[in-house]
């Protein structure tokens, strides 16, 4: 058991660091925020430079050879900066599809212009009556000779606005929701009969509704077997959630430290309200929560890639409910903590407490993950 | 960064396990599962037990009988040795007052006590709290005055636990009124023969004999039981509080009773199934289950951050696992009395569980349930309450 960064990890985690520290302050972001995409392409261009885009794909395909930690590493970072570029969309969700299904084409004609930073992807899965159920898709698929013929409605596809390509869930054969008859498409985001309704979200990220009215596909855009495509979405929102966590344990942390000075600066009563046992021990037990969150993004991160998938599911699931938990007490903690300034637009803790609730209800929240645990047995048999 | 035991880290684990399933004695280990508590001779013997594996204080220098574990190894022991379940290591000698000896106190101390702390020849306990300093400990008022080549010991000590048993107490002792609390106060090894010492049980609200009052009338100590300087014991005093909060998670143990309320709740029927099949109950428990698992790998960070610490300073993280490890048992216990149900009702004292002619009413595993659920409250109380771990976590970590 070795919790150490290894020697190009700790490098990593401070280029990154530094990258996020010099060009990701908080009036940067509101600049980036009201950009029309509602996020920097200069970012993302310092993103690719750094390698960043290409972390988790194999070095055959153009990519870094990184694995889970590399991109808690990442994630984490942005989870402090609050980072409002598609790297979950683009990189983790669209990505990890491509990577662990795509053939060789397909790889080598997405990864290298994604990792230059020149095609974003977007995962375009959930559906309005599919809540968290992933294996909820009323989506069509259409055989249509050897192509496809893809017919439906995709909800919070998260970055779906700036994506050049959809990875697209569509069913081949079954009912709404059963496990099979999934199958996984590539899609140009404007190809015929694709159309786009892009909104922001609470948190200042972007997403869109898209409509898919008979888009055809040719049979090179499927990625992975057909019909087979449910544990392939299970393992990808898996690592999501493990890089969610991460991105949860930045903004923890940034908050948690942006309350503490507070607490040491904002003077009443003649002396720094840090002073007062009440606020201490609130105080305390942000960071308690906080580090319990961190242990299990750890936890998360270890157990990612997994091959058994029901242990795999279980353990993530468990680190989701402690990062929706962990993460819903830090935000309300905080915001009380400051007073009213915690509640305006111009100051950044509640910008954190906002992202922070929009990660919780993001892929299943603490109760559905809790549920989902608890009916597959818990973690100590 | 590999979060997975290692092979050989696996290997140790089992043979660990192998050990505990051959040495453990199976009444013991029953007890343990049934809530009784081991008596002195069951105490005794499973620490010679572990001696004579060369197992009994594997965290003290090799050269005082360690066992040079890494704390990965460390971790792993105390782990399985919880989840056997055995019998915790009377923590008083092992991992109190002979990290303090090993650490400040002389050659003749070390040879003296030492081996017989690790074969529990002697048994120790522990005279802190009095009635007015409890969590203000440094408050703390029983007196020792130098006369000659003696100190001379008046006061009172309280909450001392199993001191009925003792041999032997470590004290803290006022030996200066004049200055700052905390920078008057030695530390005093005693012999609990010594005239002048009377000890008086506290009945707990379980019905327990764990706690005492130790009083103290004209007590001659020699000097040569001082450990390190005089009025330097308050400093003794939290290198040996910081060590008691690293070993107060009890992950372990938690695991243990995790795994004993599914084997109970998959019998125990409410409202026609087993209570195992409420979801609201499976819920709860899968809650506990999680804050355990987060539990675990904080201690282990805690365990791997130590190879790059001052072993001598208490980590204030270590706060974190008392906090959230007592909440944890706590809840543990309340599970418990939820499968119990109605049955945790009828009172049977100790001696009658262990000793009855009657059947029991209700389920052979109920008497103990909810005295475990009141005793175990002590735990958010002792070893500086989770209030007083705040404090620290708010001064210490955050600089509050």
């Amino acid at each position: 058991m070795d919790f150490d960064l290894s020697e190009e990890q700790a490098l990593l985690k401070q280029s990154v660091d530094r990258l996020v520290a010099d060009h990701y302050g908080f009036e940067r972001r509101k600049s980036y925020a009201a950009s029309p995409e509602g996020w920097s392409r200069e970012m993302w261009r310092r993103y690719a430079e750094l390698g960043l885009l290409g972390l988790p794909f194999a070095e055959r395909d153009g990519g870094f050879g990184g694995g889970p930690v590399e991109t808690m590493i990442v994630m984490e970072a942005m989870g402090r900066a609050l980072a409002l570029e598609p790297y979950l969309a683009s990189v983790v969700l669209a990505g990890g599809v491509l990577r662990l299904a795509g053939s060789d084409a397909q790889r080598s004609a997405i990864v290298p212009p994604l990792v230059a930073g020149e095609t974003i992807l977007a995962f375009a899965h959930a559906e309005r009556q599919a809540r968290y159920d992933l294996a909820d898709v009323a989506t069509r698929a259409r055989r249509d000779g050897t192509d496809f013929v893809l017919e439906g409605e995709k909800s919070l596809v998260l970055h779906g606005d700036s994506a050049d390509r959809l990875v697209v869930s569509a069913r081949l054969a079954g009912e709404r929701r059963d496990p099979a008859g999934i199958a996984l498409f590539l899609v140009d985001a404007k190809a015929k009969g694709v159309s786009r309704r892009p909104y922001p979200t609470q948190d200042g990220l972007r997403a869109a509704e898209i409509s898919l009215a008979s888009v055809a596909v040719g049979a090179d855009s499927m990625l992975g077997e057909p019909g087979a495509a449910l544990p392939l979405i299970e393992r990808v929102v898996d690592e999501a959630i493990a890089a969610l966590a991460a991105e949860a344990v930045g903004a923890m942390t940034a908050l948690t430290d942006m309350t503490v000075e507070y607490l040491k600066t904002r003077r009443q009563f003649g002396v720094a309200i840090g002073s007062f046992q009440a606020l201490q021990h609130r105080a305390a037990d942000m960071l308690i929560a906080l580090e319990q969150a961190r242990s299990m993004t750890l936890f998360a991160t270890m157990m990612a890639t997994e091959p058994d998938a029901a242990e795999r599911r279980r353990a993530i699931s468990a680190a989701k409910v402690q990062l929706g938990r962990s993460a819903r007490f830090v935000a309300q903690q905080a915001t009380q903590l400051h007073g009213g300034i915690g509640m305006t637009m111009e100051y950044q803790a509640g910008h954190y407490m906002k992202r922070l609730t929009m990660i919780d209800l993001t892929f299943g929240d603490a109760d559905h993950h809790l549920r989902t645990l608890a009916r597959a047995g818990g973690l100590f048999a | 960064m590999d979060l997975r035991f290692t092979p050989e880290e696996i290997a140790f684990r089992d043979e660990v396990r192998a050990f505990l399933k051959q040495s453990l004695p199976e009444p013991l280990r029953r007890k343990m599962v049934e809530g009784l508590h081991p008596s002195k001779d069951d105490l005794v013997g499973w620490q010679r037990i572990l001696n004579a594996k060369g197992w009994a204080v594997p965290h003290w220098p090799v050269e005082w009988g360690g066992t040079g574990w890494s704390p990965v190894q460390q971790y792993i022991f105390q782990d399985e040795l919880q989840q056997a379940p055995a019998p915790p290591p009377l923590p008083f000698g092992v991992s109190m007052v002979g990290p303090v000896i090993i650490a400040f106190g002389s050659e003749a101390q070390k040879r003296r006590f030492l081996p017989r702390i690790a074969n529990l020849d002697d048994w120790w306990c522990q005279g802190f709290s009095e009635p007015g300093s409890g969590s203000d400990l440094a408050s703390l008022k029983t007196a020792a005055k130098r006369e000659g080549e003696h100190y001379v010991v008046n006061g009172q000590k309280i909450w001392t636990t199993l001191a009925q048993h003792a041999d032997w107490i470590f004290c803290l002792v006022r030996t200066d009124g004049q200055v700052k609390k905390q920078e008057g106060i030695t530390f005093l090894l005693i012999d609990m023969k010594t005239p002048g010492i009377t000890v008086r049980p506290i009945v707990t609200i379980d019905g327990g004999a764990e706690v005492n009052e130790v009083f103290f009338d004209d007590v001659k100590v020699p000097v040569e039981n001082r450990v390190g300087a005089e009025n330097k014991g308050w400093d003794y005093a939290k290198f040996l509080l910081g060590n008691e909060r690293t070993g107060i998670a009890r992950v372990g143990l938690s695991k243990e009773r995790i795994r004993r309320i599914k084997q109970l709740a998959a019998v125990e029927q409410a409202n026609g199934r087993p209570i195992l099949e409420d979801e609201r109950f499976r819920e709860k428990l899968a809650a506990l289950e999680v804050e355990l698992k987060a539990l675990e790998m904080t201690q282990l960070r805690v365990v791997a951050a130590e190879r790059s610490r001052d072993r001598n300073k208490p980590d204030p993280y270590s706060s974190i696992l008392k906090i959230k490890g007592a909440e944890i048992q706590q809840a543990t216990t309340e599970l418990m009395l939820e499968i119990v149900g109605p049955y945790a009702m009828p009172f049977r004292a100790e001696d009658e569980i262990e000793g009855a002619n009657e059947p029991p009413v209700g389920p052979d595993w109920a008497a103990t349930v909810a005295p475990t659920y009141f005793n175990w409250r002590k735990i958010s109380i002792y070893g500086g309450s989770n209030e007083i771990q705040r404090n620290i976590i708010a001064k210490a970590i955050l600089g509050l």
